[in-house]
């Protein structure tokens, strides 16, 4: 795994940091965890449990912001400060919070119904915007916690409560569309995949702006098996491609399929790992054209050939920085605010 | 020259009208703001379509600025106009029911094309036949006189004719006796990189004065003495100011930095435009993707430890409902601000109504009380905010502020405040531990404060008070999840408890110098002014009268319902159906008759002294 790219300001500077040695017990609520037995969402709790430690941040200092659904119930089983909001709105409601407060690490946990759905306007604009967040998008391809019905990025033609002859929709492929919102930061990963998910975790925290990270997690009660091929080990080789910046892209169980794009029509096609015209993943290409092809080559439906990785980390200044610097910009230039000045304004008069 | 006689009155409504286009606010802000310095007591109305320039010439495109000066302590912006200046057609003709009998109408006549005569449904023109006969007429020809004074300009006939307002503001300056340095001043600021534009309209403003000094059309000016005012410092101010102050003085008394989340709507917009010019009070504006994320990253930046603050009008609300709702849930402070206009649905953006009421007490899903204050006039505006966060602040609750398209646009003389005198408010962080847990000490966050039931606001970045708060539920005390039954209905009860028991709601007071009256008249919001200057034609007239306004709808005072039952009738006058009426009956059982219209403008004192008198009548 390649080490996460260094960028400018990191995601965590003005963080502060403690010596005192932290482990994943500190990191751990007094809560029960009540998530079903075998949802995937367990994993992703202890994988971020588990590399939060690592970070050295001070536990105060950091906040989980959720929606609703299953995975929106995770800032209860962190001992850290939480918030569980309503439907959809995590990602505005985090917004205000780290544009005000730049000492904060800021977490957004959100499933594929809670951002893509009746968050989506709220999810697309923070990434426009840049709030300096890190969001983790669990994708389990349906609506959990409301007992299974079709969700956003749920394949055409599935058979729910709520579309007993199939689904009628085409699904978002949520890195394609946090890509088109401007998003600096695009990560996808797998829950079953512990080191791969710290690896992506760990560049999306040190990422200053806002970070997406979809990760693929399986709701064993109402879509199980939504992720089995990507996760098998009989057919996991053949169709997941592992993105690492700086290399090839290749798969396979020896890489003998490469990923190069066709000169006709310029989109991205698999082809022999040995082809000359393999291409280099850039995670930190200013266009996104690259990123977003490759996000393209997995399979709507079955998800056959889905990249994994950082797609994208490139740098822009975060909201909230920005914010700041014109307050200070104000002040300089100026001075501080005078409210008596203020309130009797340009034109006063004096009655004797 | 002629000698010119000056006429002394006591009062004068004025009324500027003309096309969307011709600067009729402008114009009508400069004259307040030369009456204002004056020392005349003042109230205004502007007037203005929802579009941004619906077609030249046409009645719906028609803006106007209403302006009450008098040499005594006013109320209301006035009934109708005793002078109204119609610079085109269409502003003659939407104007002119309003103006009675005998008043003076100043037309610019430039624009009496059998065309522009047309389009507003005039065969013949009303200044040749006798449509005008009973009112006091100066026809000039406004734009040319203009034209003619900026010959030397060399400017376009169109730019050349842009500023026939300030020839018409120069005009009525002279006629009442104001100063107009006050105004070359603003255009020297206003067009200071534009030295042409800036020279022809100070041309204009002076040819104005000059012309109504010179020509015989013009025999008589008139004077308005300053009104008696306490001593002190004063400026002209409008609801939408005087409450963006009110928040940043707030913000300063409770050192929290302010955090405004806001999606633009009329008439709340001039509130975000106003306070992100402020930034180096240390506000933050964040203009959100909608009313949800603009009151979601106000909340959210609360629980960060600012004073978050959204606003809005009746649409944004409705949106915000469920996060005001999680707001109450979490007992954050949070201001939600109402700037009310004409609904339901898109309604009437640009006009004045107080239908919202219901909807802010009750538009939520659950038991959801949120304290509730109205401003009464625009410069009340300012208290009214710093009350609003007072109570939000001490209580940890979002609180709903009401305010209204007339008091947003409309403006009164301001005794400024010395800051000094501001009430303080004490966020009280929580920074301890609170709790003895099992062997150790540990932090409930809803272990309530037992007087004022509030809970502790512990902020991120505090070591040692980790916890998590959300939507759900909570566990009376540890705030950890609870489905109990028991549970629920304690913490439902104790939310309205809270709420119930806010102190610091002043008894309601009442107004009667009679001593005798038996009619009380209670309103809310912005009637305070109509409401007052009615009683006092009511009284003028012989009759006694009560009056008494609300400014806390949600607690209301305590002795609110003794008060009530101590007279033998109450009249509720509501720009709505009857809102507060149906609350006063529903809480007292007190059988209040109601006076309701909702004609998107403020009532008329002549029309409510007329029910008043009725209702005295009947007893
Ligand atoms: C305003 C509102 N509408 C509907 C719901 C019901 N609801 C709760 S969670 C959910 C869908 C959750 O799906 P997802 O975001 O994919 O989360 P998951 O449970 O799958 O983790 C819905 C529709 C709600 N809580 N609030
Ligand atoms: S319903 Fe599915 S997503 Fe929700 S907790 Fe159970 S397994 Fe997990
Ligand atoms: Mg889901």
């Amino acid at each position: 795994m390649t080490a996460p790219v260094e960028l400018g300001r990191p995601g965590l500077a003005g963080v502060p940091t403690t010596d005192v040695k932290q482990t994943k017990k500190d990191f751990t609520s007094d809560q029960e965890v009540r998530w079903c037995p075998g949802c995937g969402d367990y994993a992703v709790l202890a994988a971020v449990q588990g590399f939060l430690p690592d970070l050295g941040l001070a536990r105060e200092n950091i906040v989980f912001v959720s929606g609703i659904g299953c995975s929106s119930r995770f800032p209860y089983y962190m001992n850290t400060y939480g918030m569980h909001s309503i439907h959809g709105r995590a990602p505005a409601i985090a917004t205000g919070l780290a544009a005000s407060r730049p000492d904060l690490s800021v977490w957004v946990i959100t499933g594929d119904g809670d951002a893509l759905s009746i968050g989506g306007n709220h999810l697309i604009h923070a990434l426009r915007r840049n709030v300096n967040l890190t969001i983790l998008l669990f994708n389990n391809r349906i609506y959990g916690l409301t007992k299974g019905q079709y969700s956003p990025t749920s394949e055409q033609g599935k058979i729910t409560k709520s579309t007993p002859m199939g689904s009628l929709e085409a699904p978002f492929n949520p890195v394609s569309l946090a890509l088109g919102a401007e998003a600096t930061f695009v990560g996808r990963t797998i829950d079953s995949d512990r080191q791969h998910l710290t690896s992506v975790l760990s560049a999306a925290a040190a990422h200053r702006g806002t970070s997406l990270v979809e990760i693929y997690q399986n709701c064993n009660i109402f879509n199980d098996g939504a992720f089995e091929i990507l996760k098998n080990r009989d057919s996991r080789d053949e169709v997941l491609i592992r993105l690492e910046h700086g290399e090839p892209v290749r798969f396979g169980a020896d890489g003998q399929h490469g990923v190069r794009r066709n000169p006709s029509t310029g989109s991205l096609e698999v082809c022999a790992g040995d082809d000359p015209g393999v291409i280099v993943h850039d995670a930190t290409a200013d266009d996104p054209t690259q990123a977003f092809a490759l996000s393209r080559l997995a399979d709507p439906g079955t998800l056959a050939r889905s990249p994994i990785g950082v797609f994208r980390q490139v740098e822009r200044p975060a909201y909230g920085d920005l914010m700041a610097t014109q307050l200070d910009e104000a002040a300089d230039k100026h001075g501080p605010g005078d409210l008596q000045a203020l309130l009797r304004g340009n034109d006063p008069w004096t009655v004797g | 020259m002629t000698v010119k006689h000056v006429h002394e009155l006591d009062r004068v409504v004025i009324r500027f009208a003309g096309d969307s286009g011709d600067g009729m606010q402008l114009t009508g802000d400069r004259f307040t703001a030369e009456t204002a310095s004056f020392g005349n007591d003042l109230s205004t109305l502007p007037n203005f379509p929802a579009e941004i320039r619906a077609p030249a010439g046409t009645l719906p495109g028609v803006s106007s600025f209403q302006l009450h000066f008098a040499n005594y302590d006013i109320l209301t912006p006035g009934d109708a106009p005793d002078v109204l200046v119609a610079m085109n057609p269409a502003a003659l003709k939407a104007n002119l029911p309003d103006v009675p009998k005998g008043a003076t109408i100043i037309v610019d006549t430039g624009d009496f094309t059998p065309r522009a005569l047309k389009k507003v449904g005039w065969d013949t023109s009303p200044l040749e036949d006798n449509t005008l006969s009973a009112y006091k007429v100066h026809a000039l020809d406004l734009s040319g006189i203009t034209m003619e004074a900026l010959a030397p300009f060399e400017l376009s006939r169109k730019d050349a004719s842009r500023s026939k307002n300030m020839f018409a503001l120069g005009l009525l300056s002279w006629m009442y006796g104001r100063s107009i340095d006050g105004t070359v001043k603003f255009l020297h600021e206003k067009f200071a990189t534009r030295e042409t534009i800036r020279d022809a309209n100070v041309a204009a403003l002076k040819a104005g004065w000059n012309y109504g000094e010179t020509t015989e059309e013009f025999a008589v000016s008139y004077e308005v003495k300053p009104a008696a005012m306490p001593a002190g410092t004063y400026r002209n101010i409008t609801g939408n100011l005087a409450l963006s102050y009110g928040l940043i003085a707030a913000a300063r008394q409770s050192g929290l930095p302010l955090f405004l989340g806001s999606y633009p709507i009329t008439p709340a917009s001039d509130i975000l435009h106003e306070l992100s010019k402020h930034k180096r009070f240390g506000v933050r504006t964040f203009q959100a993707e909608d009313e949800v994320a603009a009151i979601g990253a106000a909340l959210g930046a609360s629980f960060g430890g600012a004073l978050g603050v959204t606003t809005t009008s009746g649409p944004g609300v409705a949106l915000k409902g469920e996060t005001v709702g999680l707001a109450v849930s979490l007992e954050l402070p949070l201001v939600i601000v109402d700037v009310q206009r004409g609904g339901p649905s898109t309604g009437l953006p640009t006009k004045t109504e107080q239908a919202d009421l219901l909807q802010v007490l009750y538009g939520r899903n659950g038991e959801s009380p949120v304290p509730v204050v109205a401003a009464s006039s625009p410069s009340d505006c300012f208290h009214a905010a710093i009350e609003a966060v007072r109570i939000a602040v001490t209580y940890r609750t979002p609180v709903f502020l009401l305010s209204d398209g007339y008091l947003a646009n409309g403006s009164e003389p301001w005794h400024v405040p010395d800051v000094e005198s501001l009430p303080t408010i004490d966020p009280g962080f929580a920074t301890e531990l609170n709790h003895d847990g099992e062997g150790e000490r540990d932090f409930w966050p809803y272990l309530r404060d037992p007087e004022t039931l509030a809970r502790p606001w512990a902020v991120p970045g505090t070591p040692g008070l980790e916890h998590r708060i959300g939507g759900i539920e909570k566990l009376d005390g540890p705030g950890t999840i609870s489905y109990d039954p028991n549970n629920h209905e304690r913490m439902v009860r104790l939310r309205q408890a809270k709420v119930d028991g806010i102190a610091g709601v002043p008894d309601l007071e009442v107004e009667d110098p009679s001593g005798a009256a038996r009619l009380l008249v209670v309103g809310w919001g912005s009637t305070y002014g109509p409401i007052g200057a009615a009683v006092r034609r009511a009284r003028k007239a012989g009759h006694n009268v009560a009056q008494a306004h609300l400014r806390h709808l949600n607690p209301m005072p305590a002795n609110t319902g003794d008060l009530l039952r101590s007279y033998d009738r109450v009249l509720v006058p509501e720009m709505n159906l009857g809102q507060l009426a149906l609350l006063l009956r529903g809480k007292y059982l007190v059988d209040v008759v109601g006076y309701n219209r909702v004609r998107g403008l403020p009532f008329k004192a002549e029309e409510l002294a007329d029910v008043i008198m009725e209702e005295v009548g009947a007893l």
